[in-house]
C-alpha cells in the first residue's frame, strides 16, 4: 500500500497517524509540506528513520526543490520526480493519501 | 486600517508580522510578504517575526521551477529597501528544523520564545500570517 | 488585449502589462513606449534595464519610492529624484517604466 503525506510535520498529526496505521513494508510518500519531514536534524528525524526500518520513505524531488530542502535530505530516503510517483500508484494496490 | 492612519498624520506605530506558515503550501506567506511592502508605504515602524514553520520562508536555496510556481524568497532581501530592517526568528523553531542562520537568505535576530514575547508587548499592532 | 510586434501577437492585461514576462525583448519594448506616448531613449533604456536588473534579483518591481532611492544609489544622485524619473516616465515611473520593462504593475500600486 502506498502512503502520501501532504502536511508539514510540525503544523498537523497527519504523518504520525499516518505512520500509527502504514503496515511493515508499505510506501510512505511525502509530497508538498510532507517533505519538511524527510530533513536531516529536525525533530522528526528520528521518527522517519525508525519507520525507515521497516517501510520505504520516498520524498517527491520537485517539491523539495521549491522549498529549498533538496540538499538536507535524510540518507536512505527515495527521491521520485513526477514520472516516479505515477509508478508508486500504479506499482501498489491501494493509495491512502493522509491529508 | 490606511485611512486610520492618514487620519492621524504622522503617528508612527509599531507593526509586528507574525509569520507562521510554510511559504508554498498556502497563501499566508506570500500574502504576508505583500502587506508588508504595501504597509512600508506608510513609513510606519515595522518588524517581521518568524516562527514555527514561518522560519520556511526565508530558507536558502529555493527553486520552484519544477513546481511551476514564483519562487519569492528572493524578495525578502528586498525588505531593507523597504526601510523593513528588523527580522526576528525563533531560536525554538530553528533548533527543532535543525536549522541555523546560515541557512537564511536574510540577516535575522535569533530570540527565544520570552524574547518574542516581550517585543510583542512592545507593539500597537500585532498582524498574524 | 495585445500588442503587434514584428508580425507577432503578444498579449497584454487590460492596463497594457505584458501577461508572460517571457514575451519582453527590446522591440516589444519600443512598441509598449509607443503606446504610452514616449519614445525610448538613452535615459529612458537605463532606467528600464535598471528595473529589468532589481526584478531578476529580487523578484518584485519596486514602489516609486524605493525606485528612487535605489537608482540614486546605483546611477548616481541626480538621476535618484523623483523630478527626474517622472520627466523621463511622466505618467508615474514605477507604472510607466515597469510595463515598458515588460514587469508586473509594481505592489502596493492600486
Amino acid at each position: 500500500m502506498l502512503h502520501t503525506v501532504n502536511k508539514s510535520p510540525f503544523e498537523r498529526n497527519t504523518l504520525e497517524t499516518c505512520l500509527q496505521h502504514a503496515k511493515d513494508g508499505s510506501t510512505i510518500l511525502l509530497i508538498e509540506d510532507g517533505v519538511y519531514a524527510a530533513t536531516e536534524g529536525t525533530r522528526f528525524s528520528d521518527t522517519i528513520k525508525k519507520a525507515m526500518e521497516t517501510k520505504t520513505v520516498c520524498a517527491l524531488l520537485p517539491d523539495l526543490k521549491a522549498r529549498g530542502m533538496h540538499e538536507k535530505v535524510i540518507e536512505g530516503i527515495k527521491l521520485v520526480d513526477y514520472a516516479g510517483f505515477v509508478d508508486l500508484v500504479e506499482q501498489n494496490e491501494r493509495v491512502q493519501a493522509w491529508l | 486600517m490606511s485611512e486610520e492612519m492618514m487620519e492621524e498624520g504622522g503617528v508612527v506605530k509599531k507593526f509586528m508580522y507574525v509569520n507562521r506558515k510554510a511559504p508554498i503550501g498556502s497563501i499566508y506567506a506570500l500574502e504576508s510578504l505583500e502587506v508588508v511592502l504595501i504597509g512600508a508605504a506608510f513609513e510606519q515602524d515595522v518588524c517581521m517575526v518568524f516562527l514555527d514553520d514561518g522560519i520556511y520562508q526565508i530558507v536558502k536555496g529555493m527553486d520552484t521551477n519544477d513546481v511551476e510556481m514564483k519562487n519569492f524568497s528572493p524578495t525578502y532581501r528586498a525588505l531593507e529597501m523597504y526601510d523593513v530592517e528588523r527580522l526576528y526568528v525563533s531560536k525554538e523553531a530553528m533548533e527543532e528544523r535543525g536549522l541555523t542562520t546560515d541557512d537564511l537568505v536574510v540577516d535575522v535576530e535569533v530570540m527565544d520564545a520570552s524574547q518574542i514575547a516581550d517585543l510583542m508587548e512592545e507593539q500597537d499592532v500585532i498582524l498574524s500570517f | 488585449m495585445a500588442i503587434e510586434v514584428g508580425g507577432k501577437t503578444i498579449e497584454t492585461d487590460e492596463e497594457g502589462y505584458l501577461v508572460n514576462l517571457s514575451d519582453w525583448n527590446e522591440e516589444v519594448a519600443k512598441k509598449l513606449a509607443e503606446e504610452e506616448g514616449l519614445e525610448m531613449n538613452d535615459e529612458r533604456w537605463e532606467i528600464v534595464n535598471f528595473l529589468r536588473d532589481y526584478y531578476n534579483e529580487y523578484q518584485i518591481a519596486p514602489a516609486v519610492r524605493v525606485l528612487t532611492k535605489a537608482v540614486g544609489k546605483r546611477l548616481g544622485k541626480e538621476k535618484g529624484t523623483s523630478k527626474y524619473l517622472y520627466e523621463l516616465f511622466p505618467y508615474g515611473p514605477a507604472k510607466q517604466a515597469c510595463k515598458i520593462a515588460g514587469l508586473p504593475k509594481p505592489t502596493g500600486c492600486v
